[in-house]
């Protein structure tokens, strides 16, 4: 059975860290090459965000498949991988959820070991607020669910949460005063960058083929109806499987199919302010006011907002939707009422109806699906690519993303997160 | 922040006046209880979730109240044409018309 080429990476030490700083870092080798496709793989990944790569890594590392190609429309990690607001956490309601995204905190605990790259995973703790008596009802709902699942999460008194998060102000006579809060510890952020590189460099040096620039224009089908590989910018490229990781784009990819999908591709902005010293501990998230925030390793507040309400794939939306989240951040956190925005930007979040990710089969023989993580899917990067890459590999679903599949929505079982997605859509 | 110019009202507004309602034309199936849970799941969720000219609601609630159709181009967000509710999708002639 033909196997991807290996390429050697140069591990990053201590030592040659040291060693490449004395002729002034201009000697570094290229972290993953630019190859030309081949003629067939075993299997065709298609999109090379954090989920994708992190599929091939996979594929490549654990489940024994090497002749793997991951095709990417734009430069890779460039979609919502490069856009999103970094925060990981494992706080959803249902069984089903907390297994997967569990699943994933524990990746992310040895991922840059792993990966022998810095994702600067940072457990600094997610705490969701309460403003309201529904909102403590269903956050102290939550909580239960958690911890009868194993996932620790804890109730605060507002002055606890201040004490967690001194910017936060828990004056009785704000417009949206604080009741309480829910905190996971174990929860936080990492460098989104550093995951698509980690992955692609990890995935890479294994012989996984990264095809950049290269958009699929077609999936090509036998007369039996199962996949025998794609159409793309540099030509057909036949491949046993393909697996669909293509995030708001994902309707696109699998019209080519034929297939039509519960998705609805809605833009979500975010934004960075201008640096500043080390003020902002944690992540604190709230549901009522939509506003999400916590303060990256280069000082800059990151904040996330509302998806804006029409389909859309511009990659942009509006001002009102980012000058309500800063109103609700300037009343939670007075201090930061003079702070300049810097930067802001959008995604394409591709949103089922129970918001609820799909990873497993679809109609088509040979063709997968890992969709559906609308404005969350960044926290389960690892258990995407781990479970993906198993679907993949054997054919079939594993328990952990088995109740995720297309099927649930015809026969009912759906995975309701509205709430615990924590973005007003 | 869109503009959209409402049928009715016949002016271009401020997209916080508006609400969407999702795309539009689908018709709701007479008689639900008929059919199977393939065919009422298509209905309730399955979507075309179009990349480019798509035909979509919106409802001017902080106005006139009324439900109405739009062309729009959901890779630019541009406008293309508005129509009132219960009025035929636009032909693909027209469509292009209004892409000039």
């Amino acid at each position: 059975m033909a196997c991807g080429r290996e390429i050697s990476v140069l591990r990053f030490s201590a030592l040659n860290l040291f060693a490449n700083a004395l002729s002034g870092h201009n000697n570094w080798p290229e972290q993953w090459p630019s190859p030309s496709p081949k003629a067939s793989y075993d299997v065709v990944i298609v999109g090379a965000g954090g989920h994708g790569l992190g599929t091939a890594y996979y594929l490549a590392s654990k489940y024994g498949l090497r002749n793997v190609a991951v095709i990417e429309k734009g430069w890779l990690g460039g979609g919502n991988t490069g856009r999103n607001t970094t925060i990981i956490r494992s706080n959803y309601l249902y069984d089903e959820s907390a297994r997967i995204y569990d699943h994933a905190l524990d990746l992310w605990d040895g991922l840059s070991q792993e990966l022998n790259y810095n994702v600067m995973f940072s457990k600094r703790g997610v705490m969701m607020l309460a403003h309201s008596v529904h909102d403590i009802q269903i956050i102290k709902r939550h909580i239960h669910a958690n911890r009868l699942n194993g996932v620790a999460n804890e109730w605060l008194s507002a002055e606890q949460a201040q004490k967690f998060c001194p910017p936060l102000s828990i004056s009785r006579t704000a417009r949206f005063p604080v009741l309480g809060a829910a905190l996971q510890r174990r929860a936080g952020t990492a460098r989104h960058d550093s995951v698509a590189w980690g992955y692609a460099r990890g995935a890479a040096a294994l012989g996984v083929d990264i095809i950049q620039n290269c958009a699929v224009s077609g999936i090509r089908r036998g007369r039996d109806g199962a996949v025998i590989g794609v159409e793309s910018e540099r030509g057909f490229i036949a491949a046993k499987k393909i697996g669909v990781s293509a995030a708001g784009n994902t309707s696109v990819i699998m019209e080519m199919a034929g297939l039509r999908l519960p998705l609805e591709s809605y833009p979500l902005q975010a934004m960075v302010s201008e640096p500043v010293k080390p003020v902002f501990p944690c992540v604190v998230m709230s549901n009522s006011v939509h506003a999400y925030i916590s303060q990256s390793d280069k000082g800059e507040l990151v904040l996330g907002a509302a998806t804006d309400q029409y389909v859309s794939y511009s990659q942009r939306g509006a001002l009102h939707v980012l000058e309500h989240t800063l109103a609700a951040v300037c009343e939670l956190f007075p201090v930061f009422k003079r702070m300049r925005m810097l930067r802001s930007w959008g995604g394409i979040v591709d949103v089922t109806p129970d918001r609820s990710p799909i990873i497993g089969k679809t109609p088509v023989a040979g063709l997968f699906v890992n969709c559906g993580w609308g404005t969350g899917g960044f926290k389960a990067t690892p258990a995407a690519g781990d479970l993906f890459a198993y679907t993949l590999a054997r054919g079939e679903p594993h328990d952990i993303n088995a109740p995720f599949n297309l099927e649930r929505f015809e026969g009912g079982r759906l995975i309701d997160e509205a709430a615990a997605a924590a973005v007003a859509h | 922040m869109l503009l959209i110019k409402c049928p009715y009202c016949e002016e271009d507004l401020p997209e916080i006046e508006f609400s969407y309602a999702g795309e539009a034309h689908r018709q709701r199936p007479r008689d639900p209880a008929q059919l199977n849970d393939h065919a009422w799941s298509e209905y309730l969720f399955v979507r075309d979730n179009r990349r480019g000219v798509q035909c979509e609601r919106w409802y001017h609630v902080h106005g006139c109240g009324r439900y109405f159709n739009a062309v729009r181009n959901t890779i630019t967000d541009k406008f293309l044409i508005t129509y009132k509710a219960g009025e035929p999708r636009p032909g693909d002639d027209e469509i292009a018309e209004a892409l000039k």
